[in-house]
């Protein structure tokens, strides 16, 4: 390969790395919101995006199939759809099991309540992953729509030489989950939930003292952390084809995204997710292809044993 | 017999020996055979998980990758050259060894929830590097001129007897461990790893024998699993469901006992097998879901696993009748023997500390203090809050490291040695707040510090009882830590201290939360340990005890040494009361 076609390679895969990235970066928000808030590591978050992604298909399908909706827009709309639907399902899930062994209840419990939690979290898991196999059958789907296959061309550029595909429909997904992003950051920062919400993560006890109905706190944290990963799952179906058990591959994409930003922090966590992305599409450039996900686990596990603290991270803790 | 009465479980393991035996003559449909030989993989490979996560606390997503590596190497070695499962187990079970102590030395780093992930990462990366490599589906060569010389057997039942034999190995080999240094390790460190560390549990070395021991058992009946299923695939064996079923049929019967594997892999194998014989076609994952319910029931409804559950509500009745079988040996004189450091009571240097520093942040907690101890004297350190005194004596047994400086025990450095190290040197502490084994009882809290200097459980066992009867705690040995007073915590952890025998006594805040008649006995016993030549540095802020007990003050005010000398001396000493005791003190001395 001559210079120009190694400069093109790695353009395009840089490209594609940072239009999945950014939908990785969605998602790792959702977990890190959970984390930071709760302090609780949830472990069927890889589920909760696949129902996302299951939801946004069958959303897609309705609205593919009213004469009147912009074919253009479905997959978008499907996709943002599924954040409230998943949302509700976590309140309900939140409210019958997660807070059994979370939250105010359980504050006395220390160590042995992670692991309450982590191990709560894993049969729900597993019950979801199967579960889903069983009502939505094992083979991949995806939903295409004609952007899925459209790109823009960039160049040629460096004289004829270099030709990067932008894909459109990728383009969008990547634009609607920052737009989700910011958002999301606006509502932490400037309304009375997302002032609650810090409160409750801050000091659990003070916000009980100053009438902050905890539970209820980390209720909707968790309704909206795996509501805002499955938006991610949503918009990551439009251009990836998927099945009931594509979730554990994901819980480590993102939590190496959530580690490398330093647990916690949710500007930290969008940014972990962005440099995971990139890892995962440039892998190519060394490794054989079929190793992309196994250059995150390698990632992540690098991440945890140099620097559990995280790169933006601003509390070590190993524990 | 002084440590609490356990169960006799030969009688059990034989019985279910006998109990399986019987089953399998039995039982002729090929089918069910296959699911009994599958019990009893899923029981060792829960077994295994519970020898590392069950007793050390350290929860492991990630024995996939043992079994994994176990599964493929017998069907791989058995291709590439022809070798017979008979040898290409053990050998699976050495390389999963292996792999156990190449994966604990950057994982143990790690802890809670961290290390968990970190082990789920390991079977994932390799599942995509056996895919990668081509190994998708790799099948068994039949072996039809010698079937029995490669593990071939048409009768299926040979199969079941030999993963009984497996598993009755295996379930001895733990009730061994469960009582011996091993298991009282694990146990300490789930607990309380500081407090292991400081009670002369290296614990690192038992962490990593213990996912050495974890893997290899993994490994090895991942290798028969592969001889029973003949195909392997990645995800059969690698796959998510492999780790969780480890988990699951372990915290299901139980953690930390050796019955919980059996009663998970006795009750979710068959029924995850018949649901999945039963719904597959309408169902496909049924298995998976049964698991995942499995595992929230117990979450939610028993969460320390069935056997526990049973054992609480059976052993309420029985608790009157344990208490009986303390020994009350009202031997004092001869148990504080036990302790005595022999002579030189010249006032030699014991200890010495030059420049030590340490800094948080920008905080210097710990700024060039140096002070001698000399043998036989008991030292108080005193100070204000922050002033820097736990951390010195975090420094100086080692939990932290010193940014600089040094720490002379008995002519040799001590400082940047780990905590269990510098209490076998002969250095014992407490700790500001109690840091108890919570489920163990009193005995056997003190029973761990005495295994640092004998391997035999009868001599630590001795040794504790001495402990025990120096501080006056033998009445209440068999009490549950976790239920004990504070007076007793305090008690237990001198005597826990005292086991280790130690030559020097680092004691935080002993009178913390005590009576005035507490502290006094307290104070009696510190007299009386003195007398046996231990030397002791006491933290404390009950300055009127302290002036009657200690022979010399050192004053820390702000990270250093303030001054330092007799008690009169040092509580005449203007600039300690400006700094600690204050104006008051004045007027009432």
């Amino acid at each position: 390969m001559s210079a120009a076609q190694h400069a093109e390679n790695f353009l395009q895969l840089l490209t594609a790395g940072i239009l999945t990235g950014v939908i990785y970066g969605l998602m790792c928000v959702g977990l890190s919101m959970i984390f930071g808030i709760m302090r609780v590591i949830n472990f069927a978050q890889g589920e909760f995006m696949m129902l996302g992604m299951y939801f946004a298909w069958y959303c897609f399908g309705f609205l593919a199939g009213l004469s009147f909706f912009p074919e253009l827009l479905a997959p978008y709309v499907a996709a943002l759809a599924a954040g409230p639907l998943v949302f509700l399902l976590g309140l309900l899930v939140h409210k019958t099991l997660v807070s059994q062994v979370t939250g105010t209840s359980s504050s006395a419990l220390d160590s042995e309540g992670h692991y309450a939690q982590l191990i709560l979290t894993l049969g729900i898991s597993l019950v979801l992953a199967n579960g889903g196999q069983v009502l939505f059958g094992s083979a991949p789907v995806s939903i295409s729509t004609p952007l899925s296959s459209t790109s823009w061309m960039i160049g040629p550029l460096a004289g004829d030489d270099i030709l990067i595909f932008v894909n459109q429909g990728q383009s969008i997904a990547a634009v609607i989950a920052i737009g989700v992003v910011v958002l999301f950051a606006v509502l932490m920062a400037r309304s009375r939930l997302g002032r609650s919400l810090r409160a409750a993560a801050d000091n659990p006890e003070a916000a009980i003292y100053m009438g902050i109905d905890v539970d209820r706190a980390y209720r909707i944290a968790f309704g909206l952390g795996i509501g805002i990963t499955a938006i991610g799952g949503g918009l990551l179906a439009s251009s990836n084809p998927f099945q009931p058990h594509i979730g554990i591959e994901y819980v480590i994409v993102m939590y190496a995204g959530v580690v490398l930003g330093g647990l916690g922090s949710l500007s930290g966590a969008f940014f972990g997710g962005l440099i995971i992305g990139l890892v995962q599409q440039l892998s190519p450039l060394i490794l054989p292809t079929q190793l992309q996900n196994t250059s995150i686990f390698v990632c992540f596990l690098v991440i945890v044993l140099l620097k559990p603290e995280g790169l933006f991270g601003k509390v070590a803790r190993r524990a | 017999m002084f440590s609490t009465a356990t169960p006799k479980h030969w009688p059990w393991i034989i019985a279910f020996g006998v109990a399986y035996t019987l089953l399998t003559l039995v039982v002729e449909n090929s089918y069910y055979q296959l699911i009994m030989s599958n019990v009893l993989v899923w029981a060792v490979v829960g077994l295994a998980w519970n020898l590392l996560s069950g007793y050390s606390g350290l929860i492991s997503f990630g024995h996939a990758a043992f079994f994994g590596l176990g599964a493929y190497f017998v069907v791989l070695a058995q291709i590439t050259w022809g070798l017979s499962p008979w040898f290409g187990i053990p050998i699976a079970g050495l390389l999963g060894g292996l792999a156990g102590i190449v994966v604990g030395l950057p994982t143990f780093r790690l802890r809670g929830h961290y290390f968990a992930l970190a082990m789920l990462a390991y079977p994932l990366a390799l599942l995509y590097v056996f895919e990668w490599r081509g190994y998708q589906e790799v099948a068994i060569p039949m072996m039809r001129e010698a079937p029995g010389a490669f593990m071939q057997f048409d009768d299926r039942r040979v199969y079941i007897f030999i993963g009984l034999a497996f598993a009755l190995l295996v379930m001895t080999l733990t009730r061994h461990l469960e009582r011996s240094r091993y298991g009282m390790a694990l146990m300490a460190i789930k607990q309380d790893e500081t407090a292991a560390e400081a009670s002369g549990i290296n614990t690192p070395a038992w962490k990593l024998r213990a996912i050495a021991l974890s893997g290899s058992i993994a490994a090895a009946i991942g290798g028969f699993y592969a001889v029973i299923q003949l195909i392997v695939t990645p995800l059969s064996v690698f796959g998510v469901l492999v780790s969780a079923q480890a988990l699951i049929i372990a915290m299901f019967g139980g953690v930390g006992t050796l019955w919980g594997p059996i009663i998970g892999a006795v009750t979710l194998v068959p029924l995850s097998a018949w649901l999945d014989a039963e719904l597959s076609d309408v169902m496909p994952g049924i298995q998976g879901v049964v698991y995942g319910v499995a595992i929230i029931g117990v979450i939610l409804l028993a969460p320390e696993g069935v056997f526990w559950k049973i054992r609480d509500v059976l052993s309420r009745r029985r608790l009157t009748r344990q208490s009986a079988v303390v020994a009350a040996p009202d031997v004092e004189d001869a148990a504080s023997d036990r302790f005595r450091i022999d002579g030189k009571h010249g006032h030699e240097l014991l200890l010495e500390v030059r420049k030590l520093s340490k800094t948080f942040g920008g905080l210097k907690a710990v700024d060039q203090v140096s002070l001698d101890v000399r043998r036989g004297e008991i030292l108080g350190i005193i100070g204000p809050n922050g002033a820097g005194k736990t951390t010195l004596f975090n420094l100086m047994n080692g939990l932290i490291a010193a940014d600089e400086g040094e720490v002379v025990f008995l002519g040799e450095r001590i400082d940047g040695k780990r905590p269990n190290r510098v209490c076998a040197a002969g250095i014992g502490r407490t700790f500001q707040v109690v840091k108890p084994f919570n489920r163990m009882s009193i005995a056997d809290n003190v029973i761990i510090g005495a295994y640092v200097h004998t391997e035999s459980l009868d001599d630590a066992r001795e040794t504790a009882r001495d402990a025990l009867a120096v501080v006056g705690l033998t009445d209440d040995a068999l009490e549950l830590a976790g239920s004990a007073s504070n007076r007793n915590l305090r008690l237990m952890e001198i005597a826990r201290a005292l086991a280790t025998r130690p030559q020097l006594l680092l004691l935080d805040e002993a009178f913390a939360g005590l009576t005035a008649a507490e502290t006094g006995e307290l104070m009696a016993l510190f007299r009386k340990l003195s007398t046996l030549g231990i030397t002791l540095v006491i933290i404390e802020h009950t300055m009127k005890a302290m002036v009657q007990l200690v022979d010399r003050f050192v004053v820390l005010d702000h990270g250093s040494v303030l001054t330092s000398g007799a008690p009169n001396e040092v509580t005449q000493d203007p600039a300690v009361i400006e700094a600690y005791l204050g104006k008051k003190w004045l007027k009432r001395a």
